[in-house]
């Protein structure tokens, strides 16, 4: 591997109920990197991304086994505090949810419930990460209307602005432009693209031209399994498993 | 075999349409019900509105239907009392419980809790009647007014507003819980994602989000304190005068109607008096009703602006 791992998943299980979603998923994830995992509907993508934040907690019936290290602290340890965890990844989901209320509170809002209250620094703050997300100019007369009022593609980005606003170091999209029209998504493809100097990027996406387009690694699951991993030129061009070359070529999904 | 499965096309399609119209017809009949009740109860309540003004009928205290005075005010008095004093009991309990269901237990207990919530907005109101006058009257006659250093008989507008409140709690109970079942789980893992506490999101999201919906079951389970009568007649005292303290007795309206209608109405004008009291009650629960509907219609647009 080029670089250090930032997420290390050992030998990683999870059911729900009598369904085991996931198999045996043994996975480095390299720091500052995007990795993009594919693989058809249903065969466990969002919840291996989900289990990165524990995001499956609330979800009944769930039952968890292995371990998810992040930056070497196994998050799964009963002693782990979870808010801690989580603030440490921002997460994109499907479609956007603004929370209901302002652009600007809608920023302001991880900030203030990790207890900052310098108003100016919450500004700041503000203006920073949503000029990040590329969103400032649009929205810098308005930024204390509704957030709901803002086009799906602007969501999204709010939505991304949001998740860096509390500090993460890793970034997690659920096909974060599943929603969205082709524009929007090459905004937020290009956000991506920036944001990789700086942080950890692991992306769900079911469109190959778009893990093509972003990936650094590809992580192929099918069924539950884990079943190719590596640089995405060698996954996406060269599988060494049939069933990636396959599902590449559109023969099963 | 396709032919003979269906000997009478015709006979099949015109069942089709001919239940559509009686079940249009039915729809159409239920609601003329609510507007033939309220013009009947207005054409019976226009002698006592033709005697005395709207605004008197309303503001005057003295209530001497052999001399022809009608003053509604002890009345309207006692309903609002007994109704604030049930809903200043029941709505922490309502929200607290609904947000506990919701938003922290687990499902299994969720499903063993909701049929308790149901049954208990089945009981009939005679049976918690009953239970105000054997377990409330007595605790209030007995320690709470003494505690306060008041003697009470125990029958009063608290009496009635303890009885009306555990009598609202199941339905508003209910209605909250749908309500927050309608905010989507993604916005919970946004702001869990952001490191924010389970409380945290309860507070800032999950309730911003409810509010309208929990205002709307407020204001239904305030209609139907509004307009429940047997319990509250049974514990409330009865006394046509403005009560001044949740120690005093009250006399709502409901319990005005049910308590005279049929047995003094050789008085002149008294069964128009007892009507007028109908009107109003109805046209006070109606709103709330509305109001309400309003208010959940309202949510379920937002819902759309937020997705």
């Amino acid at each position: 591997m080029e670089s250090k791992a930032h997420i290390s998943i050992q030998n990683l299980n999870i059911y729900y109920g009598k369904d085991h979603a996931l198999k045996d998923i043994n996975v480095e994830i390299p720091k500052k990197k995007i990795t993009v995992i594919i693989g058809p509907s249903g065969c466990g993508k969002s919840t291996l991304l989900k289990s990165f934040n524990r995001l499956l907690d609330s979800v009944d019936n769930v039952k968890i086994t292995g371990k998810v290290l992040v930056d070497g602290e196994d998050i799964y340890d009963p002693k782990a505090e979870v808010t801690h965890i989580r603030k440490k990844m921002g997460l994109l989901s499907q479609k956007p949810y603004p929370l209901p209320m302002s652009i600007y509170d809608n920023i302001a809002y991880g900030p203030r419930i990790h207890e900052e209250r310098n108003k100016k620094k919450i500004d700041k703050i503000v203006e920073h990460f949503l000029r990040t997300a590329s969103l400032w100019d649009e929205v810098k007369d308005k930024l204390h209307s509704p957030a709901s009022q803002l086009s799906v593609g602007q969501q999204q980005r709010l939505c991304l602005a949001r998740g860096l606003a509390v500090g993460p170091e890793i970034i997690l999209g659920d096909e974060p432009t599943s929603a969205l029209d082709p524009r929007s998504s090459q905004n937020i493809e290009a956000r991506f693209q920036e944001l990789k100097q700086q942080y950890t990027i692991v992306v769900v996406t079911h469109i190959l031209r778009q893990a093509k387009r972003l990936a650094d690694y590809v992580l192929f699951l099918y069924g539950g399994r884990l079943i190719e991993y590596g640089p995405a030129h060698e996954v996406l061009e060269n599988p060494k498993e049939a069933m990636t070359k396959e599902y590449i070529q559109g023969v099963i999904s | 075999m396709i032919k003979n499965r269906t000997p009478f096309p015709g006979r099949r399609l015109f069942a089709d349409r001919f239940s559509e119209k009686i079940l249009h017809g039915v729809v159409i009949v239920s609601g003329l019900i609510l507007i033939l009740i309220t013009f009947a109860l207005y054409y019976r309540s226009r002698p006592v509105l033709a005697l005395q003004s709207f605004p008197s009928l309303l503001l005057s205290q003295g209530w001497h239907p052999s001399r022809g005075e009608f003053g509604f005010l002890p009345f309207i008095a006692g309903t609002l009392w007994v109704t604030g004093v049930a809903m200043v009991i029941a709505m922490p309990i309502c929200l607290l419980t609904s947000i506990y269901l919701v938003e922290y237990s687990s499902k299994t207990l969720r499903e063993w809790i909701n049929p308790f919530i149901d049954i208990l907005a089945g009981i009939p109101s005679v049976v918690y009647g009953i239970w105000g006058l054997l377990i409330i009257v007595p605790f209030i006659k007995g320690y709470l007014a003494p505690l306060f250093g008041i003697s009470s008989s125990g029958y009063c507008v608290l009496a009635g507003g303890m009885v009306l409140a555990v009598m609202v709690v199941p339905v508003v109970i209910h209605i909250s819980m749908e309500v927050l079942k309608t905010v989507p789980n993604e916005l919970r893992d946004a702001s869990m994602s952001l490191g924010a506490t389970k409380w945290q999101t309860v507070k800032h999201v999950v309730m911003r989000r409810a509010m309208p919906g929990i205002v709307a079951a407020m204001v239904l389970g305030l209609s139907r304190a509004f307009g429940e009568t047997i319990a509250v007649l049974m514990v409330v005292g009865n006394l046509a005068r403005v009560p001044k303290s949740v120690f005093d007795p009250g006399y709502p309206l409901p319990a005005l109607i049910a308590n005279n209608y049929g047995e003094m109405l050789s008085i002149p004008l008294y069964d128009s008096a007892l009507l007028f009291a109908a009107l109003l009650l109805l046209l006070v629960v109606l709103y709330f009703n509305i109001v309400s509907r309003m208010i959940l219609s309202g949510t379920r647009w937002s819902h759309y602006y937020y997705a």
